[in-house]
C-alpha cells in the first residue's frame, strides 16, 4: 500500500528502485493474462470468417463419368472451382507416360497423377495466376503438348496436366477424389 | 493539471512521433494525469462501460455484417445460418443482441447518475446535450438493428415506428413513403436500415469523442457536486480510476456473459423467430424493453399526433434540462426535497416501462397516463419551482475536507495524507 500512495511518475510507473521486482512481476503477469484473454476473445471473430458448416457440407460432390466418351472432356464445379475430367485416348496416355521426367519443370510420373489411366482429373486453374486454361473442347487450342493452353500468359500443359512451357511454376493440381464405382467418382 | 507540460517519454520512437503528432502527450494528459475528483463512486464507471459496449457492438456488428444478407428473401435465413452454420456465429449474434440491452442498461444508469448528482448543470450543459443526442442516435440505431433479422417483431416494429411520422399533418404521409422507399415496409426499407445501422455506430463514436472532449474541459462531476479546487481534491486518472473502472467493467461483463451464455433470448421476443409476414400482425406488439417507457407515453395520449409529440417531447425535454432545473446546487445529497422527487421519477420510469409492456387497456392505460403526467410534471413544473423554494443543506467547503471528515464513504483515507502534500 505504501507504494500506491506516491503519485505516479511521468511514465505512469511507480517510483523506481525499491520493490521494483514485485511490481514488474505484477505487470508481466497482468500483461500475460491480458494477451491470453485478448487472443481467446479474438478467436471467435477470426474463426467466424472461416468456411461455415453449410459451406463445408457442399465440399464434396459425386460425378457420373459414364456419358463421357473417349477423347471427350467435361468440366464440373467443385468448391466453386472448375475441375477438368478428361477421358484420355490411348495415344494421349502413351504421350503422358513416355515423357522423360528429367525434362519436366515439376517432375511427376503419370501414374502418380491418375487413379485409372483413362481418366485424368485435375483442377482447371492455371498455376500461374489462376486463369482457366483452354483445351476442354476438341476445337480449343490445346498447346504444344495436346493438353491445355492457358490464354492469359501462354502456359502449355500436357496430357497429364503437367506444366511443359510458359510462365506457370507447377502442374495442374490433382484434387482429392475416389472412384465409388467403375465410372463414378466422388470429389473431395 | 500541474503535469500538463509536454512529457518526455522513455521510448525514442514514441518521442519522435510525439514531437510531430502529440497523440501520446494528449493520451498521457487525458488518461494518465487527468485529475478526477477523489470521491467519485462506482456510478462514475458507467461512462467507461458504455464506451466499451460501443466498441463491442461495432466489433461484433462488423463480423455479423460479413455474414448477413439485407434482402427480404434472404435476411431471416441468413441470420439462422449465422446461428447454425457460421463458426461462433451464435456467439457473435448473442453478444451483439444482448450487447444492445447491456448498452442501454449502462447508458440509463449513466443518465440517472447525471440526474441525481446534477451533472447536467453549468458548466456541463453541452456535455449533457451531447449525451442526449448520443441517446437519440442509439435509439435509432437499436431500432434499425432490430429490424434486420426480418422476423415478425422486426417487420411490425418497423411498420409501427415508421407510421409514427404519419401523425404529422400534410407532411406525414410523404415522410413515411420516403422512409419506406415504397408503399409499405419492404425490401428498400430493409436495405436502407442496414446501411444506416452500419453507419450510425460510427456517428456515435464521433459523438462519444465530442462528449469526452467536452467532459475533459471542466472535468468530472462528483457525488458532492462541488468543484475540485486543487490537487488535494483529485487523484490522477491512472491508476486510481483506470483500476476502479476496470473492476466495474469486469463485474458488468460477468452479468453480460450470464445473459449471453445462459439466457440469451431473455430480453428478446420469441415472435421474432417467426419470419416476417406482411399479412399477419402478431396479437401483441411490444418494442424492445429499452423503449418501453417511451412506448407507454406514446399510447397514454388518446390522440395520435398528441402521442407522437409527447413521446418525442419526453426526450427533447431532456435537452432543456440544464435550464429547467433552477437550483444552483448540483448533488441531490444537499437537496432533501428534490431527492425524494428524483426517486419518484426513477420509479415512474420503471412503472412506465412495465405499463408499456402490458396491453394498452383498463388499469394499465390509467397507470400509463398517471406516469406520463408525472414525467412531464416533474421536469416542467417541479424542477423550476423546487429550485426557487427548496432550502438546500449547507455544502462542504471542499471535496478533501468532506472526505477527511468522513463525510463520504470513499475509501481514500489511507492515500489521503501524502496526496495533500502533492
Amino acid at each position: 500500500m505504501a507504494q500506491t500512495t506516491h503519485p505516479p511518475g511521468p511514465g505512469g510507473h511507480a517510483a523506481s528502485g525499491d520493490g521494483s521486482t514485485r511490481r514488474d512481476f505484477l505487470y508481466l503477469a497482468t500483461g500475460a493474462v491480458g494477451v491470453v484473454g485478448a487472443a481467446s476473445a479474438a478467436w471467435p471473430f477470426i474463426d467466424s470468417m472461416n468456411p461455415a458448416r453449410d459451406t463445408l457440407a457442399l465440399a464434396s460432390i459425386d460425378v457420373d463419368l459414364a456419358p463421357v466418351a473417349e477423347g471427350q472432356a467435361i468440366t464440373v464445379t467443385w468448391r466453386g472451382k472448375p475441375v477438368f475430367v478428361r477421358h484420355r485416348t490411348a495415344k494421349e496416355i502413351e504421350e503422358a507416360k513416355t515423357v522423360n521426367l528429367a525434362d519436366l519443370r515439376d517432375p511427376a510420373a503419370d501414374d502418380a497423377r491418375v487413379k485409372k489411366p483413362e481418366w485424368l482429373i485435375v483442377i482447371g486453374i492455371c498455376t500461374h495466376l489462376g486463369c482457366v486454361p483452354l483445351g476442354q473442347k476438341v476445337t480449343d487450342p490445346r498447346g504444344d503438348f495436346d493438353g491445355w493452353f492457358c490464354p492469359c500468359h501462354g502456359s502449355h500443359y500436357d496430357t497429364a496436366g503437367r506444366i511443359r512451357k510458359g510462365p506457370a511454376p507447377a502442374n495442374l493440381v490433382v484434387p482429392t477424389y475416389a472412384f465409388t464405382g467403375d465410372t463414378k467418382i466422388r470429389l473431395g | 493539471m500541474a503535469q500538463a507540460q509536454a512529457t518526455k517519454f522513455k521510448n525514442p520512437l514514441v518521442n519522435w512521433i510525439d514531437s510531430r503528432l502529440p497523440i501520446f502527450t494528449m493520451l498521457d494528459h487525458e488518461y494518465n494525469h487527468y485529475p478526477m475528483p477523489r470521491n467519485v463512486n462506482y456510478l462514475w464507471a458507467f461512462g467507461a462501460i458504455a464506451g466499451i459496449m460501443l466498441v463491442i457492438m461495432i466489433a461484433t456488428g462488423l463480423f455479423l455484417a460479413m455474414q448477413y444478407s439485407s434482402h427480404t428473401s434472404l435476411a431471416f435465413d441468413s441470420v439462422e445460418r449465422i446461428m447454425r452454420d457460421v463458426n461462433y456465429g451464435w456467439l457473435l449474434r448473442y453478444v451483439h443482441a444482448n450487447g444492445a440491452s447491456m448498452f442501454f442498461i449502462a447508458v440509463y444508469i449513466h443518465m440517472f447518475r447525471g440526474l441525481y448528482y446534477g451533472s447536467y448543470k453549468a458548466p456541463r450543459e453541452i456535455l449533457w446535450i451531447l449525451g442526449v443526442i448520443i441517446f437519440l442516435v442509439m435509439m435509432g440505431t437499436a431500432f434499425m438493428g432490430y429490424v434486420l433479422p426480418w422476423g415478425q417483431m422486426s417487420f411490425w416494429g418497423a411498420t409501427v415506428i415508421t407510421n409514427l411520422f404519419s401523425a404529422f399533418p400534410i407532411v406525414g404521409d410523404p415522410i413515411v413513403t420516403l422512409l419506406w422507399g415504397g408503399f409499405s415496409v419492404d425490401n428498400p426499407t430493409l436495405n436502407r436500415f442496414f446501411a444506416l445501422h452500419f453507419l450510425l455506430p460510427f456517428v456515435l463514436l464521433g459523438l462519444v469523442i465530442l462528449h469526452t472532449a467536452a467532459l475533459h474541459v471542466c472535468g468530472s462531476n462528483n457525488p458532492l457536486g462541488i468543484d475540485a479546487k486543487g490537487p488535494q481534491d483529485t487523484v490522477p486518472f491512472n491508476p486510481y480510476v483506470t483500476v476502479k473502472d476496470g473492476f466495474a467493467v469486469v463485474i458488468f461483463m460477468i452479468v453480460y456473459a450470464a445473459f449471453v451464455f445462459f439466457m440469451p433470448n431473455y430480453m428478446g421476443h420469441p415472435d421474432n423467430y417467426i419470419p416476417a409476414n406482411p399479412l399477419v400482425t402478431p396479437a401483441h406488439i411490444v418494442p424492445e424493453w429499452y423503449f418501453l417507457p417511451f412506448y407507454a407515453i406514446l399510447r397514454a395520449i388518446p390522440d395520435k399526433l398528441g402521442g407522437v409529440i409527447a413521446m418525442f417531447g419526453s426526450i427533447a425535454l431532456l435537452m432543456a434540462l440544464p435550464w429547467l432545473d433552477t437550483s444552483k446546487v448540483r448533488s441531490c445529497k444537499f437537496r432533501p426535497i428534490y431527492r425524494q422527487f428524483f426517486w419518484i421519477l426513477a420509479i415512474d420510469a420503471l412503472v412506465l416501462g412495465y405499463a408499456g409492456a402490458m396491453p394498452a387497456e383498463g388499469a394499465w392505460l390509467i397507470i400509463a397516463r398517471v406516469g406520463t403526467f408525472y414525467y412531464f410534471f416533474h421536469f416542467l413544473v417541479l424542477l423550476p419551482v423546487l429550485g426557487k423554494l427548496e432550502r438546500p443543506r449547507p455544502l462542504p467547503n471542499s471535496i478533501s475536507e468532506s472526505v477527511l471528515k468522513g463525510g463520504g464513504r470513499v475509501a481514500a483515507g489511507a492515500a489521503a495524507k501524502p496526496m495533500e502534500k502533492a
